[in-house]
């Protein structure tokens, strides 16, 4: 590997050699979640602020001589820093996105220094709802105030303040990941050169909301949970968060992808006449909520439901799509695909849409996959190749003006 | 370039704002980029063609042109470029008039099926042409609305559209002093530059 060009740089090489030879040569090895104090007061939408927090996140990749080759990824509603890699050689699962980030990967580790953060709110090591809130020494809870998309787009400057990045080549994010990138479009627009907006959507529908909803009541009607404060009542309202997962899960997956999978499989050959389960799609939901309200946060889980909800770039701009995509002056790429009917194609066509209005430098394309939402996390050769052809477009800037070395 | 392309490349002006609609691989749209400034877009269906386009840096919108324009505001385009690809749409009388909504003025290029090559073909042997313009079976062709100089110049006087300009060429992109003298008969592809 060549010299590092900056203590930053220097800090993201977590990979060994030797360990580096246990992975698929694709793989970005080794990686290890780093994390950063700020100690200077964030004012949130809400009207509060967070005297101070942490935020925690993972490199990978080099940053070049002027930090002109730095990605930042944005994660959905359960995401978190851990995008890529693996944390020992046991991990039996990388990173939620290293089918799209590593070296000859779309999001390509040999050109570009990638950053990826767990939300501010979240619940796997950033300063959130199950953090102690230092004026009172007990975990925030139901205390912690409700953050919105552009809230974390303030948070995520602060963190490229502090890494040295003035401008990113491209910020990147699927669903309410891609919601922070349309922000970051709008509200900082001299901090980024691309744009990549993918399974997303300028604002919820009414039936995006009605379903967060239906997972809220699920969460705060559980015994368990306390009004938000399980914590002091060491407890988990499990059954609530288990239900939410349940629910969201259904409109991550397509009727088509659940047909597939799983049919009118029984687990058993031969129905019993009960309620207990017996179709194999039941068995599943069961197992993706069970595991989901072991490893996530029940007010983290609200809170991210309600930076769903609250997300609308347009109405600081009288409603207009338009005007609000205006401010912009990177260059976009928005990603659909066809079976997804949380976010359907016809919502990132809504974004598109402004931004030909606007005169802005766009590219879309609809990648034709069963697998409903989840679609833009799972590996297809259409959605590679378009998501590879975009990068080697960022790429190809950054190495422009240099390129005579 | 192809020279129908570098013809129509000729008729734009510099810093324009252009649609082209079917913009297959970008070429057409990379060049006016390069030597023009212009500011455009182009609407493809190919999966493919899609992502050569945005390798060199086209803009390129996913979209079915049988579904029209709608997302375009109106008069929001100097010219709206559409080459080879108006008969295989299902109503290209209604494309025509989306495309002078959008577009102050638009090229329209389009396989003339009154070449005498055609002719002769569906003369002597009775069967439907098969060229290098038109490869295609008459089961599996895109182009189900093959039309003629004549035809399409009728559909102008219709619908009271200008035509700016005529060229001809063919599919090995030259022109021949024949095909000025008769396009109808001589010219295999027809190039129209028309305006409201």
């Amino acid at each position: 590997m060549s010299d590092q060009a900056t203590p930053v740089a220097a800090q993201a090489s977590t990979a060994t050699p030797e360990a580096t030879s246990l992975f698929a040569p694709d793989s970005v090895g080794l990686v290890s979640a780093r994390s950063m104090e700020f100690m200077t007061p964030l004012m949130l939408a809400c009207g509060r602020e967070l005297a101070s927090y942490t935020l925690v996140y993972e490199t990978y990749g080099k940053l070049n001589a002027d930090a002109s080759n730095a990605v930042l990824i944005c994660h959905a509603l359960s995401g978190n820093h851990h995008a890529a890699g693996y944390y020992d050689a046991q991990e039996r699962k990388p990173g939620w996105w290293d089918a799209y980030i590593g070296p000859g990967k779309p999001i390509d580790t040999r050109h570009f220094f990638v950053v990826s953060l767990n939300n501010l709110g979240g619940c796997h090591g950033s300063t959130g709802p199950s953090s102690i809130n230092p004026e009172t020494g007990k975990t925030y809870g139901p205390d912690f105030p409700v953050l919105t998309v552009k809230d974390w787009v303030n948070s995520q400057a602060r963190l490229a303040d502090a890494l040295g990045i003035q401008k990113w080549a491209a910020v990147i994010g699927g669903s309410l990941g891609g919601m922070q990138v349309l922000q970051w479009a709008i509200s900082q627009p001299e901090r980024l050169r691309h744009a990549v907006v993918i399974a997303s959507t300028p604002r919820l529908s009414a039936q995006n909301i009605a379903f967060n909803e239906v997972a809220r009541q699920a969460i705060m009607s559980d015994p368990h949970f306390y009004n938000g404060r399980y914590a002091e009542h060491h407890t988990l309202p499990r059954h609530g968060l288990r239900l939410a997962r349940m629910i969201g899960h259904i409109t991550y997956l397509s009727e088509h992808s659940m047909g597939q999978k799983f049919g009118r499989d029984l687990r058993i050959d031969k129905l019993n006449y009960g309620f207990d389960v017996e179709f194999q799609v039941e068995s599943y939901l069961r197992y993706q909520g069970e595991s989901f309200s072991e490893r996530f946060d029940a007010n983290t889980y609200l809170l991210m439901t309600k930076a769903l909800d609250y997300f609308d770039p347009a109405a600081d701009f009288n409603d207009d799509l338009v005007t609000a995509v205006s401010q912009a002056t990177c260059d976009f790429m928005v990603i659909s695909f066809t079976t997804d009917w949380r976010f359907a194609p016809a919502r990132s066509q809504e974004i598109v849409n402004a931004l030909v209005a606007a005169g802005k430098a766009v590219s879309y394309a609809c990648i034709d996959s069963p697998h409903g939402h989840d679609a833009f996390l799972i590996p297809n050769p259409r959605y590679q190749a378009v998501f590879s052809a975009y990068m080697h477009k960022v790429h190809a800037q950054i190495t422009q003006p240099t390129q005579d070395h | 370039m192809r020279a129908d392309l570098t013809l129509i490349a000729d008729w734009i002006e510099p810093q324009a704002r252009v649609l082209d609609l079917g913009c297959g691989e970008g070429e057409l749209l990379a060049y006016l980029q390069q030597a023009r400034q212009i500011h455009g877009y182009g609407l493809e269906i190919d999966a493919e063609k899609i992502t050569t386009c945005i390798r060199r840096g086209v803009n390129v919108i996913e979209q079915d042109l049988d579904d029209g324009l709608n997302n375009f505001r109106d008069a929001s385009y100097d010219v709206v470029i559409m080459s080879q690809a108006l008969q295989a749409l299902l109503r290209p009388d209604q494309m025509l008039d989306e495309m002078l909504r959008v577009g102050r003025e638009c090229i329209v290029t389009f396989p003339n099926f009154a070449w005498w090559r055609c002719r002769l073909h569906l003369a002597l042997k009775g069967r439907m042409p098969v060229s290098r313009s038109l490869p295609h079976q008459w089961y599996n062709t895109p182009n189900i609305h093959l039309t003629t100089f004549k035809d399409f110049e009728a559909l102008c006087t219709q619908k009271s559209l200008k035509i700016l300009a005529r060229a001809v060429g063919n599919s090995a992109h030259q022109t021949h002093w024949t095909s000025h003298l008769w396009p109808n008969f001589f010219g295999e592809v027809a190039i129209y530059r028309i305006s409201r």
